[in-house]
C-alpha cells in the first residue's frame, strides 16, 4: 500500500499540467497550503467584520450601522471565524500538512478524497460569501441561528435568503470536513512508520486524531439539524416551529414543532465543536513548548488521557448552553456536574505545560512566545468558564458579554495563538524559508496585549448585565455607564487588527524572499524535521524507521540535547525509558 | 538558530517575556478592582439572589487565586529558565505525587463547586410558595405583555387567532376571566417581601425574560410556558431586559419593574383594571 500511494503522488513519474499539479493536487502538503490560504482569507473577512462591529459598538449613537446590518455583521463574524477559519485551518491546513509528515507516511491514505475535501470546502466558502450579496443580506440571527427566529423567514430581515444560503454553506462545509476526518483517522491508524507505536505518537497528532473522532460523531448531528431547518424554511415542515405563532401580523401555518429541539441538536454538535477547536491547539502547543524548553513534555501519558477524556466528556456537557432555555431543571443540575468535571483534564494539561517550562532551557522564539501566550489565554478563559458552569450563576451571566469574553479567550484567542505558533514553527517546513523573528516578536507583543485589551473588559460588561447582540446598550438605564468600557475595547480591537498586517507582510515576504531554511532549524525531534524543507512528493526517499518517542530532549549522556525519533537506541543514551518511548506499543 | 554547541543567552528575552506576563497579571487585577466599583453585578433586590451572589463570590475567590498563581508561576519560569550557555534542561517528565495532587485538589474543588451549585439550583427551581402572586409575562417582538389575574386567580384562555390591536394576547371573550385579567405593556409591579411566580411565554420567537437585579432569567419559548418564582425584597424601580436575540428590535425590549408595598400595589392594580 505504501508503494502504491507513493507512486500515485510521485510527480517525477509524469509531468503534470499547472492545473493538476497545483489546483487539483493530490499532495497533502499542497492541499494543506491551499486550505491555509483560503482560511487566511476568511480570517481577514471575519476580522474585518469584527472591526466593523467594534467601530459601531464604541460609538453606537453615531449609527454607522443600522440594526439589521449590525446583526448580520455579528452573525457572519461568528460563522466565518468558527466554521471557515478556525475549524478549517486546524484540520484542513495543519491536519493535512502535518499528519503524514509526523507519522512517517508518504501521503494520506486517500489522496483523492483529500483533494475532494478541499474542493468541497471551496464551494461552501463561495455560497457563504454569496449570501452577502443577496436581497436581504446575509443571515442575521447569530452564528447559533436559534429557531423559530431562523426558521420563519418573516421573523426578521436577517431570516431571508441569506439564512437559507447560510444553512446550505455550512452543510457543504460539514461534508468536506467529514471527508477530511475519515482520511485522518485511516491514515493515523494504518500508515504510521515502522516503530511508531501509539505510545510514541506526537501530541500534535493525538490532538488531531481525537479531533477527527469528535468531528465524525458530532458533525452529522448538525447536518441533520441544518437539513431540518432548511425544510422548515422552504418546504413547509414544522420541525422547530410550534403552532400558533403570530409573526409579521400573521399566524404561521406550522404546527407540532419544538423550538428547543434546534438547541439540543445544535449544541450537541456545538459543544464537541469547541473542543474540536482546542484539542489540536493543545497538541501543537505541547510540541512547541517541549521543543523550545529543550525538555520532554511533562506527563505524556496524562496528556494523552486528558485529550481523550476531554473528547469523551465533550459529548456530555451541551446542556450548559441551555440552563435557562426552559428544559427540565434536573438537567441544570446534571450538566453543571459534568461541566465541572470536564475542567479537570484541562487543568491537568495546564499544569503539565507549566511544569515542562520549569527547569527547562527556554529559547524565546516567536513560536514559543505564542505557545506561552496560549497557556495564559486558555487559563483566563477556562477560569471564566467556571462561573458559567455553575448553573445558578449562569442564570445571571447567560447571554451576557461575560459569555462573549469567555469564548473569545478560551476558543478564539487560544486557538488563534496556537495557529500563529504553529505557523511560525512549521513555516520552514512548509515553504523552505524562515519567517522574520523580529517582526514575529513585535506581532506577538501587540497581539497579546491587544487581545487582553479587547476581551478582558468584556467580563465586566457581563457582570454589569449587558446582553449579547445588542445594537446599543442605550435603551437600558442600568447600562448607562458602559460606554468607556466599549470605547476601550474598540480601540484595543483596532490595535489588535492592525497588528495582524505585520504577520501578513512577514508571511508573504518570507515565503518569497525569506532566508532558506535548513532541514531542522529548531533542533526538534519529530519526524517532519528529518524531511527536506520543503519535502518533495512522498516526503522521504524511503520510509523512516522510528526508534524512540518524540520527547528525548536533555537526555543525560547524549551528545546533543535532542535525539530525533529516527536515531537508533544505544545503551549509552537510551533515554529514561530504555527503548525510548513512553511505554505501550500498539 | 545558532548551530549546536554555540553559547546562547536568552535571559534578556526571558526577562521581557516574564515582565509581559506580570503586566497582564497586574492589569487583570487592577482592572478587576476598578470594575468592582463601577461595572459590577446590578444592585441586588431579591432573596434568592443573595445565595447566587454568595456562590458567585466563592467562585471569584477560587478563580482569582488560580489566575494569580498561574501567571506568577509562568512569569517565574520564563525569567528563571531562559536558556544560557550550553547547559541542558532537567530530564524528568513524570512525577506521580505532583500529578495526583494537581488532579485531586482541583478535582475536589470543582466537584464541591458543582455540588454547591446543585443545591442552590434545586432551591431556585423548587415549587413556588402558595402565597405567591402569580403573573404571566409574554414576550413578543419587541414588547413584554404582563398579565395579572383577577381576584379569582384565573387566567383567561388565549387563542392566537383572537389576537388583535385591542386584544394583544388573544383572550377568549367567552371566558369570564377575560374581563378581570389586567394586561399591561412593559410594566411589572411586585410587592416587597411577597414571593412572585412568573409564567413566561412567547407569541413568536424565543426571547429571554431577564431581571438583572433579581438574578432572574428565563427564556420565553413559543409553544411552552415556563414557571419561575422569586421574592423581591428591596422596594424600588428596576429594568426588564431581553436576553435572547429575537430580531432587529432586540435591543429595544426594555420593561420597567416596580417593587412596592402591598397597599401601593393594590391601588396601582385597581387603577390599571379600571382602564
Amino acid at each position: 500500500m505504501d508503494t502504491a500511494v507513493a507512486h500515485e503522488t510521485h510527480a517525477g513519474d509524469h509531468p503534470e499540467s499547472f492545473i493538476r499539479h497545483y489546483l487539483f493536487s493530490l499532495d497533502h502538503k499542497t492541499i494543506g497550503k491551499q486550505y491555509y490560504f483560503v482560511t487566511l482569507f476568511m480570517a481577514l473577512v471575519g476580522g474585518s467584520l469584527a472591526m466593523l462591529m467594534r467601530a459601531h459598538l464604541g460609538w453606537p449613537d453615531r449609527g454607522i450601522l443600522d440594526p439589521s446590518t449590525y446583526l448580520a455583521a455579528a452573525t457572519m463574524h461568528g460563522t466565518v471565524m468558527i466554521f471557515f477559519f478556525l475549524t478549517s485551518i486546524l484540520t484542513g491546513a495543519f491536519g493535512n500538512f502535518l499528519i503524514p509528515l509526523m507519522i512517517g507516511a508518504p501521503d494520506m491514505a486517500f489522496p483523492f478524497l483529500n483533494m475532494l475535501s478541499f474542493w468541497t470546502f471551496v464551494p461552501s466558502v463561495l455560497v457563504l460569501l454569496a449570501s452577502f450579496f443577496v436581497p436581504g443580506g446575509p443571515a442575521g440571527n447569530g452564528w447559533t441561528s436559534y429557531a423559530p427566529l431562523s426558521a420563519v423567514p418573516a421573523a426578521s430581515p436577517g431570516s431571508g435568503l441569506g439564512q437559507t444560503l447560510w444553512v446550505v454553506a455550512i452543510f457543504i462545509l460539514m461534508t468536506s470536513s467529514l471527508f477530511g476526518s475519515l482520511n485522518f483517522l485511516t491514515t493515523i491508524i494504518n500508515m504510521r512508520a515502522p516503530g511508531l507505536s501509539l505510545g510514541r505518537l506526537p501530541l500534535a497528532i493525538w490532538g488531531i486524531f481525537i479531533t477527527a473522532i469528535l468531528a465524525l460523531l458530532s458533525f452529522p448531528v448538525l447536518m441533520a439539524a441544518l437539513a431540518m431547518l432548511f425544510l422548515d424554511r422552504v418546504a413547509g415542515t414544522s420541525f422547530f416551529v410550534p403552532a400558533g405563532l403570530l409573526i409579521g401580523g400573521k399566524l404561521t401555518p406550522h404546527s407540532g414543532g419544538e423550538a428547543l429541539l434546534w438547541q439540543h441538536l445544535f449544541w450537541f454538535f456545538g459543544h464537541p465543536e469547541v473542543y474540536i477547536l482546542i484539542l489540536t491547539p493543545m497538541g501543537i502547543v505541547s510540541e512547541i513548548i517541549s521543543t523550545f524548553s529543550r525538555k520532554p513534555i511533562f506527563g505524556y501519558k496524562a496528556m494523552v488521557l486528558s485529550l481523550a477524556s476531554i473528547g469523551f466528556l465533550s459529548f456530555l456537557v451541551w446542556g450548559h448552553h441551555m440552563f435557562v432555555s426552559g428544559m427540565n431543571p434536573i438537567l441544570g443540575a446534571t450538566f453543571t456536574i459534568s461541566t465541572m468535571i470536564i475542567a479537570i483534564p484541562s487543568a491537568i494539561k495546564t499544569f503539565n505545560w507549566l511544569t515542562t517550562l520549569w527547569q527547562g532551557r527556554i529559547r524565546f522564539t516567536t513560536a514559543l512566545l505564542f505557545a506561552v501566550g496560549f497557556v495564559s489565554l486558555f487559563v483566563t478563559g477556562g477560569l471564566s468558564g467556571i462561573f458559567l458552569a455553575a448553573s445558578p450563576v449562569d442564570i445571571y451571566l447567560h447571554d451576557t458579554y461575560f459569555v462573549v469574553a469567555h469564548f473569545h479567550f478560551v476558543m478564539a484567542s487560544a486557538a488563534l495563538f496556537s495557529i500563529f505558533a504553529g505557523t511560525y514553527f512549521w513555516f520552514p517546513k512548509m515553504f523552505g524559508r524562515m519567517m522574520n523573528e523580529r517582526l514575529g516578536k513585535i506581532h506577538f507583543v501587540l497581539t497579546f496585549l491587544g487581545i487582553y485589551g479587547t476581551f478582558y473588559p468584556m467580563h465586566f460588561l457581563g457582570t454589569h448585565g449587558m446582553s449579547r447582540r445588542l445594537y446599543t446598550p442605550n435603551f437600558y438605564p442600568f447600562l448607562g455607564s458602559v460606554q468607556p468600557l466599549d470605547v476601550f475595547v474598540s480601540i484595543s480591537a483596532f490595535v489588535l487588527g492592525a497588528a495582524q498586517f505585520i504577520f501578513i507582510a512577514n508571511f508573504f515576504w518570507s515565503m518569497l524572499r525569506g532566508p532558506k531554511a535548513e532541514r531542522n532549524p529548531w533542533q526538534s525531534n519529530t519526524l517532519e524535521w528529518t524531511a527536506d524543507s520543503p519535502p518533495p512528493h512522498g516526503n522521504w526517499p524511503q520510509t523512516p524507521v522510528v526508534y524512540r518517542w518524540p520527547y528525548d530532549y536533555a537526555v543525560p549522556g547524549a551528545p546533543e540535547d535532542y535525539i530525533p525519533q529516527t536515531v537508533p537506541t544505544a545503551p549509552a543514551y537510551a533515554g529514561r525509558h530504555g527503548g525510548g518511548d513512553a511505554g505501550g506499543a500498539a | 538558530m545558532p548551530p549546536q554547541g554555540e553559547v546562547r543567552d536568552e535571559r534578556q528575552a526571558g526577562l521581557w517575556a516574564g515582565i509581559l506576563v506580570l503586566f497582564i497579571l497586574v492589569a487583570g487585577v487592577v482592572s478587576f478592582v476598578i470594575a468592582r466599583s463601577q461595572w459590577w453585578l446590578q444592585p441586588l433586590a431579591s432573596v434568592q439572589g443573595k445565595v447566587i451572589d454568595e456562590y458567585f463570590d466563592w467562585i471569584l475567590y477560587a478563580t482569582a487565586i488560580g489566575f494569580v498563581a498561574v501567571h506568577l508561576f509562568l512569569a517565574a519560569a520564563l525569567i528563571r529558565f531562559a536558556a544560557r550557555g550550553g547547559e541542558r534542561a532537567a530530564h524528568w517528565h513524570e512525577h506521580l505525587g505532583a500529578e495526583l495532587t494537581w488532579t485531586l485538589v482541583p478535582g475536589a474543588a470543582f466537584v464541591i463547586l458543582g455540588i454547591l451549585g446543585v443545591f442552590t439550583w434545586s432551591g431556585i427551581y423548587s415549587a413556588p410558595p402558595s402565597n405567591a402572586e402569580v403573573v404571566e409575562v409574554t414576550g413578543k417582538q419587541f414588547f413584554w405583555y404582563i398579565r395579572y389575574p383577577g381576584q379569582d386567580g384565573r387566567f383567561a384562555r388565549t387563542d392566537p387567532r383572537l389576537i388583535s390591536q385591542s386584544n394583544p394576547l388573544g383572550m377568549d371573550p367567552a371566558d369570564p376571566a377575560a374581563r378581570t385579567n389586567v394586561v399591561l405593556v412593559n410594566e411589572l409591579h411586585m410587592v416587597t417581601g411577597r414571593p412572585v411566580e412568573i409564567r413566561v411565554r412567547s407569541l413568536d420567537v424565543i426571547h429571554s425574560f431577564f431581571l438583572p437585579n433579581f438574578r432572574v432569567k428565563q427564556d420565553a419559548v413559543p409553544g411552552r410556558t415556563v414557571g419561575i418564582w422569586f421574592t423581591p425584597d428591596q422596594p424600588g424601580t428596576y429594568s426588564i431586559a431581553c436576553a435572547q436575540l429575537c430580531g432587529t428590535g432586540h435591543y429595544t425590549m426594555r420593561g420597567n419593574v416596580t417593587v412596592e408595598s402591598q397597599a401601593a400595589f393594590d391601588t396601582w392594580l385597581q387603577q390599571q383594571a379600571a382602564q
